[in-house]
């Protein structure tokens, strides 16, 4: 089903002798092109757009290099965009007064809980005397799965099942403080941002605790609704960080375009299986390299 | 109401013969791949939209509407049911990680019941945190009988167990429930084909079901997924789970068109009711007007 951009573009150019410059008509066939490719990987459909477009304005008129021919010489720009558009990697920005408070919100099933636990695990490596805490009242045994975790990495979990999440954030919040502990870790519900009652309550909790980060935990596999959803949550919290999980699978991930481009937000960490080790930092290289579904080409495109 | 009408207007303007131009049948085009149909498909709908209309001659509101949503309708089946005359029928739940099989797994089991059907649950997922205690959970607020698996313990026993328990009360339906997988993992895939050929063993015939659970939030990965996992273990359907997201589930067309497997249910929220029989008709009705209102309020 999905024949490699490269081929696609080698197909276009194929009568294009080398002209010197690519003409707008050219460009115009390999966006085409392009615009299936970024459409095939889920990045969203008004994002496309405008994201050919920025490219169409560089490439046209481009000299061609030598080194490479007229699609690879498009793609190479399509991948320099690209990787503009995610954005350098990014840490977690600990910085101020302790203890930090990080919270994760996302969709249902996105990964929040164990994510909580994968950041919880690497900061107490990093000698951060950390604490969870299980701020989802909702699932069905949530509270026992982010314990079950925290079990494996010795962190301890923050839990009163009397409380609100709004207010055993703040109970937590204090108990840390109190305890010394230096980073706080709230997971919370999964939940659509279209819910205004729990979109309210991330809110509320943000009111009651000086929160640090908040991630916006993403499965890599969203399709189109990436973009309402980033949205969404950004319209109701001060996002500070991008978490994409499930990168693991086959998923193109394109959703990751969609939200830095709603957004702004940087991409911190990648999901990379179910272990709570299998968390990295992101590799915008990478990354655009598997949206494009191109795999080792472009570092040879790179280094031409 | 008003910004439906003002809706129609304009899909009327998109595919009205007067002023059909190409940037029109792009606004369609935009509608149809938000929704997560992917290019091929929606090429596809658009095509056959644009027969119709030349060849048909449609000019009101009211029939492009039509033409649009019986396009997409008959592109669609009916949800088709498992034999239930065996006793137990057995029925396997399988998708990748989070999809929602354990709440669809619950939701089921009440469903049957007030179905008057005698259901069963298995935890055959020995592996994610918590899984079996979230799933016991579900058993005791339906008041279904639940077979868990040991924790680190192997799935197929599990399902062993299960089955030979339903026999044994000789209940009617059996769910099991199983481990979120990626669809790429080969190990893992051999487990489920296992936890497959054991519930055969457990009973000449079972599973008389395996239902494939999608989030309706996935997009083009979906074919990926549905075809591995029909690869794998004969899927016969499919539970379009969180249908009551923003997200529109389109990628159930493709998976109808290119691996005939319908939709069974769909899942339309977090409470143990919420799920019910796939109905192509607001399926459909779901991707038009809820997009349209979208689009008209920005
Ligand atoms: N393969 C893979 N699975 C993951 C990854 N992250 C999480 N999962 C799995 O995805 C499923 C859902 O993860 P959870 O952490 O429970 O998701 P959640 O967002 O907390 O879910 P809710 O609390 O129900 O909203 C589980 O089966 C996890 O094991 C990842 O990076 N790769
Ligand atoms: N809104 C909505 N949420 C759902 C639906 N079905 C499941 N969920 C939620 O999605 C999350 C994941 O559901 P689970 O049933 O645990 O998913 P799973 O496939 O069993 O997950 P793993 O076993 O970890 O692979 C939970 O928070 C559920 O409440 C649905 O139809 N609508
Ligand atoms: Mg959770
Ligand atoms: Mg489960």
């Amino acid at each position: 089903m999905f024949e490699n951009l490269t081929e696609r573009l080698s197909g276009i150019f194929e009568n294009l002798r080398r002209r010197g410059r690519l003409s707008e008509a050219d460009v115009d066939a390999a966006m085409r092109e392009v615009r299936l490719a970024l459409l095939e990987a889920d990045v969203h459909y008004g994002v496309v757009k405008q994201f050919t477009n920025r490219v169409k304005e560089r490439a046209v008129g481009h000299d061609i290099s030598r080194a490479l021919n007229p699609a690879q010489q498009v793609i190479k720009i399509v991948n320099e965009e690209l990787i503009q558009t995610l954005g350098p990697p990014s840490s977690l920005q600990l910085k101020g007064e302790r203890p930090y408070v990080i919270v994760l919100v996302g969709l249902q099933g996105s990964g929040k809980t164990t994510a909580a636990a994968k950041l919880a695990k690497r900061l107490r490596a990093m000698g951060e005397r950390t604490m969870l805490v299980a701020a989802d009242p909702y699932r069905p045994a949530a509270v026992t799965q982010l314990q079950t975790l925290a079990e494996q990495i010795g962190v301890p979990v923050f839990h009163d099942a009397d409380l609100t999440p709004p207010k055993l954030a703040e109970k937590a919040y204090q108990t840390a403080r109190k305890g010394g502990v230096s980073v706080v870790i709230l997971d919370t519900a999964g939940r659509s941002q279209m819910d205004q009652d729990l979109m309210d309550e991330l809110r509320a909790i943000e009111k009651k605790v000086p929160v640090t980060e908040t991630i916006l935990v993403v499965d890599a596999m969203i399709g189109q609704e990436a973009l309402n959803v980033a949205q969404g949550f950004r319209q109701a919290l001060p996002l500070s960080g991008l978490f994409l999980t499930k990168i693991d699978g086959d998923a193109r991930g394109g959703a990751a375009i969609s939200i830095r481009e709603v957004t702004g937000i940087p991409i911190k960490f990648l999901g990379v299986g179910e272990s709570i080790d299998a968390i990295e930092e992101y590799n915008p290289d990478r990354l655009a390299s598997r949206i494009l579904g191109m795999g080792d080409l472009l570092g040879l495109i790179e280094k031409a | 109401e008003k910004t439906r009408k003002v809706a129609f207007g304009r899909i009327a303007n998109f595919l009205g013969t007067s002023e059909l131009d190409d940037e029109t049948w792009e606004d369609l085009e935009g509608l149809l791949i938000q929704a997560d149909l992917g290019v091929e498909t929606t090429l596809d709908v658009i095509d056959a939209l644009k027969k119709r209309v030349r060849d048909e001659g449609l000019t009101t509101t009211g029939e492009l509407d039509q033409a649009l949503k019986d396009e997409l309708i008959a592109r669609l089946q009916e949800p088709i049911l498992p034999d239930f005359s065996h006793k137990p029928t057995v029925i396997i739940l399988v998708g990748v990680n989070g999809s929602g099989k354990t709440t669809s797994a619950a939701k089921l089991a009440r469903r049957f019941q007030d179905e008057g059907k005698s259901a069963l649950l298995v935890a055959a997922d020995t592996y994610r945190a918590a899984a079996i205690d979230q799933l016991k959970v579900w058993a005791e607020r339906v008041n279904v009988p639940m077979i868990a698996g040991q924790p680190g313990g192997d799935p197929g026993a599990a399902a062993f167990d299960g089955i030979n328990a339903a026999v044994a009360r000789k209940k009617d339906v059996v769910l099991i429930d199983t481990a979120g997988r990626l669809h790429t993992r080969y190990n893992l895939m051999e487990e489920i084909k296992k936890v497959h050929r054991v519930s055969g063993k457990a009973l000449p015939g079972a599973p008389h079901a395996t239902w494939l659970v999608l989030d309706a939030t996935t997009g083009q990965n979906a074919f990926q997924q549905a075809k591995a996992f029909q690869d794998a273990v004969a899927i016969d359907g499919v539970i379009l789970a969180k249908l009551d997201s923003s997200a529109k589930g389109g990628m159930a067309f493709a998976i109808k068109s290119q691996l005939n497997l319908p939709i069974i249910y769909a899942g339309l929220g977090e409470k143990i009711t919420d799920l019910q029989p796939f109905d192509r008709e607001a399926f459909v009705c779901g991707i038009i007007d809820r997009s349209l209102e979208k689009n008209n309020d920005d």
